[in-house]
């Protein structure tokens, strides 16, 4: 009974702690939000929604449109997530579910190796290796195959959408298998001797318990993928072509938000270019935001109907 | 235990507070400058030798870019900004006190071109470069160029432009200069540190550039002269005024210069590609530091002052081994005569 108070106020203490480590997380999200917020004023109230859609970038006349960007960060990272999430969860379920746990292991630390890599050096590759390697050999065979389809149409530059969207690929598969691989490793053993004992196949365990039952905590990794694919710059301005236009083709040279923001930002010669830019930030920002409330809602109706 | 721990402690203290006191007691001055990262290798080469001389001066150059270097002076946050293309009459106005463009050195843009085929330095004329960055010439079979290459047998190959992605005092010197033989240009693009380009393929720095027409048959695309230079990469001359197809080299910068000394303007905000002049390269600009004409702090602005009056003094010699074009005698003067106008609470500085 004696020790009661002290431990009391070593509890308020904590919960105090916790709750200042909450709200300085979200004070730094305000803050930005309304720094970013602020410094675009003046871009957004006098482009209003045309600066949405206008699709010119021009610094000297002062012309600016987001869509050529926007666009091109949503193309990007859906090239980067029909890639990456196949192969991501493909993997975590071999690692989870089918590998000695000696693989799992040297395969898991390989994973985890990846995602370490810093992304200027996943860019210099994807400049130096990839890029001439897709314009030399794949992008004329590919165009061989399907060059009547508008999306691979264009001159093979080797830089440009797919480009940049492999290389995301690439980059987002170490973040979607090793936190799906966790969210795989904490579904309960009994789940699946409980199916295997009712002589369900390997398939039909993970399909029909493992899956279901992992199922939101997948979509949270695919999430994850999608934060790093959207905001990613450095490797993504290497070999995207860095083009401020819209095009069909996979082939074709584009731009992202994120890539115009780190070019320019720091040549941003009149108040109106640097508001513009923060504009920039401001989509990509509310991108960001709308694309997880999206996923968010998207896995509780998913539970809703399981 | 305890005690034994404090003494040192205290006495670590005591040593710290110590060497805090001392610079201050020796007067030590710390300048701060911020700007073009053009300018970067130069001042920091200039920051080490200058402190030898003077071992109380201390100068801190930041690499931020022009626009940056422009903002911070513009807020006072530094004492000394730096930039290659010179701050626009906005600017100006927006800073409220007068600023002064010191030119400090020479930068230059080469021409760089990918053609496997051609082993033959290329000519060009300004006109037909900048309707190739137009996307008005598209193959370099094209006549306009075959016209100032004679003897040279040109592939049929697509044309593949790379510029710059992030904005660059390189850019705005090139922009400058086709913007001076183009009025297309001049009306469609126009100039500035980034501009919203026709055509081509966007890569961030002069290694990116580079690294974009190295890899791309039938690329051209422009880098700066020094990192050219640096990097051996093969590159094309361009015709000036005077009628001669000029390699990019340092000596054929300071030319340029030299020929636009006769008419510079008084404040020295002036472009000086398309000069005038025997043996002049036309694709070249100088590269400012900025200060404020009247001063507040005595001691820091005569510290500041004595290390610019130096850097286009004896700062010029360290110009050539870095591949800086160092500046024309007729244009030292002009720096000269700008340094002795700063004032610090009404008194001149120098």
């Amino acid at each position: 009974m004696n020790a009661r108070p002290s431990s009391s106020r070593v509890d308020t203490a904590f919960q105090a702690s916790l709750v200042l480590a909450g709200l300085g997380v979200a004070t730094v999200l305000a803050g930005v939000a309304w720094e970013v917020l602020s410094l675009s004023g003046e871009a957004l109230s006098k482009g209003g929604i045309g600066f949405l859609t206008g699709t010119t970038w021009d610094p000297v006349a002062e012309e600016f449109g987001a869509l050529p960007a926007l666009y091109g960060t949503l193309v990007t990272s859906a090239v980067a997530l029909l890639i990456a999430v196949p192969l991501g969860i493909g993997s975590a379920v071999f690692l989870s579910e089918m590998a000695t746990s000696r693989v799992a292991t040297v395969v898991g630390v390989l994973v985890d190796l990846l995602a370490a890599i810093p992304s200027v050096i996943y860019g210099l590759w994807g400049l130096f290796v990839l890029a001439p390697l897709l314009r030399e050999h794949v992008q004329p065979a590919v165009q061989a195959a399907f060059g009547s389809l508008p999306i691979f149409a264009g001159p093979p530059l080797g830089v440009g959408y797919g480009t940049a969207g492999l290389l995301l690929a690439i980059m987002v598969i170490p973040v979607i298998t090793s936190v799906s691989r966790e969210v795989l490793r904490a579904v309960p053993d009994t789940q699946r001797e409980a199916a295997y004992a009712l002589g369900a196949t390997p398939f039909e365990v993970i399909k029909g318990t493992v899956f279901p039952f992992a199922r939101s905590g997948l979509v949270g990794a695919v999430v994850l993928g999608l934060g790093r694919a959207l905001g990613e710059t450095m490797a993504v301005t290497m070999v995207i072509g860095n083009r401020y236009d819209i095009s069909a083709s996979l082939f074709a040279p584009g731009y992202t938000l994120a890539a115009v923001i780190a070019n320019e930002f720091a040549e941003a010669f009149s108040p109106r270019y640097l508001s513009a830019l923060a504009g920039l930030a401001v989509v990509l920002l509310g991108t960001t935001l709308i694309l997880n409330a999206g996923a968010r809602l998207l896995v509780r109706r998913v539970k809703g109907a399981a | 235990m305890r005690t034994t721990m404090k003494g040192p402690g205290f006495a670590g203290i005591a040593m710290i507070l110590a060497v805090l006191a001392l610079p201050g007691a020796a007067m030590a001055q710390n300048l701060t400058g911020a700007g073009a990262t053009f300018q970067y290798p130069l001042q920091s080469k200039w920051s080490s030798e200058y402190g030898k001389a003077h071992p109380e001066v201390r100068v801190n150059y930041q690499s931020i870019g022009s626009g940056g270097g422009i903002r911070q002076i513009t807020a006072r946050t530094v004492q000394f900004g730096a930039t290659d293309g010179p701050m626009t009459d906005a600017q100006l106005v927006e800073a409220k006190d007068p600023i002064l463009h010191v030119p400090v050195t020479l930068g230059a843009v080469a021409v760089a071109v990918n053609l496997p085929e051609v082993t033959r330095t290329l000519d060009l004329t300004g006109p037909v470069v900048a309707d190739i960055f137009l996307g008005k010439i598209t193959n370099w079979s094209d006549r306009a160029i075959a016209a100032t290459n004679p003897g040279v047998v040109l592939p049929d190959r697509a044309i593949a432009v790379a510029h710059r992605s992030d904005g660059s005092g390189t850019t705005f010197i090139f922009v400058d200069y086709l913007a001076k033989v183009s009025t297309e240009w001049k009306d469609k693009v126009g100039v500035a540190t980034s501009v919203n380009w026709p055509v081509g393929l966007g890569a961030k720095g002069n290694e990116g550039v580079a690294g974009t027409i190295k890899q791309t048959p039938g690329a051209i695309g422009y880098v700066e002269l020094t990192y050219a230079l640096q990097n051996g990469i093969p590159t094309a001359r361009i015709k000036n005024p005077a009628g001669e197809f000029v390699a990019p080299s340092v000596d054929a910068v300071t030319k340029a210069a030299a020929g636009a000394a006769a008419n510079l303007p008084d404040d020295l905000r002036v472009s000086i590609t398309n000069a005038p002049g025997a043996g002049a390269y036309p694709i070249s600009g100088f590269s400012w530091v900025l200060v404020y004409r009247a001063q507040q702090e005595c001691d820091v602005a005569s510290a500041l002052l004595k290390y610019l009056w130096w850097g286009v003094h004896e700062g010029q010699a360290f110009s050539a081994p870095l591949h800086y074009a160092p500046l024309p005698a007729g244009v030292v003067s002009r720096c000269e005569a700008k340094l002795k106008s700063v004032t610090c609470n009404g008194a001149p500085v120098l």
